[in-house]
């Protein structure tokens, strides 16, 4: 379908403007409202994420694609009836306590939702209760904490901690990035992984839901 | 009268790292040296990334740098402990830290070393609120800081704020909220300093040299007097210099053409 290429053309040219019309041409066409995200829009954001991996797109780029990702979505979300919108899972993310730092988690988030998750954002310096308070009312498959400081990485540490003394660690499957972070790192407090940027965090997080 | 602190001693960059693991000092040696031959005032020590023996490496770098230049050292930790592990060993008089900022409990812990080892300081123009978006953002932090310190007895002329870059690439306007911080706090403060370790506005984008340099460039032109910098990369190097005599900062262009004389313009444009 020729409408499905053109919105996920304009997905990854970052055409803010013409997003709209082009799904709204979609649902006039009669297309399934579930098929146009999945084909269309997704289809765009999953161009742009190897793109953005390899150096061959900019930040600023990725930004406006999400853009017309949530565009689109927004017009196409009250014809999805009552399943709503099929996501890949559900991820909560935040920067971690003590730590203000919030590019790169947003960068995260905004791939993420790009790739089909559900993503419950839970800010900057979060707190490892909060996190938990989160997992327990939440039930994600997967929880993002980012730092960028060395002095707040730490903190990784005490929410994973956390996580084990409430009981809630065998429910979910602890990611972290950032600045200082490393794979030993992950390894040394026992996170089950790292991922050294927005995109790598796409995969990672595939991987890991894929493998449930 | 510039200031070029020179970055490259830093932990978390791997060979430095690599280094530290073996105590291999000839590379530390060779960081310090190169940095200072190439116009750094101050060289930074920054281990931050060792969590776990941040205070034994401070030492034994601070020892070494200080054993290979005269260059003084500005040491680079949120770290109190670390701050003063590295103070208490240095021989120097002029040193700097790096840094303070409004964020809750660390002026208070970082302050009585400013004062006891009579350091200048890095004040970053941020507090617990958050990350400053907006230059009236940044002012709240300077203003409050700059109280602070006259208070606790500070000189003007040991402060340098630090506005704090973020990437364009993620905020349209990040350079433009930090070249009107710097005008305001020139304007306001003009004895102060200022500083800025700039590469953060490239962040996300291709041909991050071209962004930096440029960047630093337009700084200068709003009151920016100090940078933490690779002071090795000579075309950022000329650039300051070049800017230095174009703001009107160099009698009879004198660095201009010793510089041009000893060959730091010899460089691709």
């Amino acid at each position: 379908m020729a409408i499905l290429d053109e919105i996920k053309e304009a997905v990854v040219d970052g055409e803010t403007d013409e997003i709209e019309e082009l799904v709204q041409q979609a649902i006039d066409e009669g297309i399934d409202p579930n098929v146009i995200i999945n084909d269309g829009l997704i289809g765009g954001m999953d161009i742009v994420a190897p793109l953005f991996r390899d150096g061959e797109m900019f930040v600023p780029e990725v930004m406006e694609a999400a853009d017309c990702m949530k565009l689109g979505t927004a017009l196409l979300k009250p014809l999805l009836g009552d399943a709503g919108m099929e996501t890949k899972g559900k991820i909560v993310i935040g920067t971690i306590d003590g730590d203000l730092h919030d590019i790169g988690k947003n960068l995260v988030v905004l791939m993420l939702e790009s790739n089909g998750y559900e993503v419950i954002d839970l800010g900057i310096d979060v707190e490892a209760e909060t996190f938990a308070q989160a997992v327990e009312e939440q039930k994600p498959q997967i929880v993002g904490l980012s730092s960028m400081l060395t002095t707040t990485m730490m903190q990784m540490d005490t929410t994973i901690k956390c996580l084990e003394d409430k009981g809630l660690r065998d429910q979910v499957k602890v990611i972290i990035g950032g600045a200082p972070i490393t794979q030993e790192f992950a390894d040394e407090i026992g996170a089950d992984g790292f991922s050294k940027d927005a995109s790598a965090c796409v995969e990672l997080c595939d991987s890991i839901v894929n493998a449930a | 009268m510039l200031t070029i602190v020179g970055e490259l001693i830093n932990t978390s960059r791997k060979a430095v790292n690599e280094a530290v693991e073996a105590r291999d000092e000839s590379v530390i040696r060779e960081l310090a040296r190169k940095q200072a031959d190439a116009g750094a005032t101050y060289i930074d020590v920054n281990c931050g990334s060792r969590v776990h023996d941040e205070l034994e490496i401070m030492e034994w770098l601070v020892n070494i740098v200080q054993d290979e230049v005269d260059t003084p050292i500005c040491f680079d930790s949120p770290n109190h402990e670390a701050l003063r592990r590295g103070l208490e060993v240095y021989k120097g008089t002029d040193s700097m830290i790096n840094s303070i900022s409004g964020e809750d409990g660390r002026y208070e812990t970082i302050i009585p070393l400013v004062k006891e080892y009579n350091t200048k300081i890095v004040l970053l123009c941020m507090d617990s609120s958050g990350m400053p978006e907006t230059a009236d953002d940044r002012m709240k932090v300077v203003d409050a800081l700059y109280a602070k310190l006259k208070a606790d007895g500070i000189d003007d002329d040991r402060m340098f704020f630090d506005a704090l870059v973020k990437p364009v690439s993620s905020i349209t306007t990040a350079g433009l909220e930090v070249l009107n911080t710097n005008r305001r706090i020139k304007d306001k403060y003009p004895d102060t300093h200022q500083i800025l370790g700039l590469s953060n506005i490239s962040y996300g984008l291709p041909k991050r040299a071209r962004l930096n340099r440029v960047f630093t460039v337009m700084t200068m032109t709003q009151g920016v007097d100090g940078y933490i910098i690779d002071p090795t990369n000579q075309k950022t190097m000329a650039d300051i210099i070049t800017a230095t005599t174009l703001i009107g900062q160099d009698n009879y262009c004198k660095k201009y053409i010793k510089s041009n004389r000893k060959g730091f313009f010899d460089i691709d444009d």
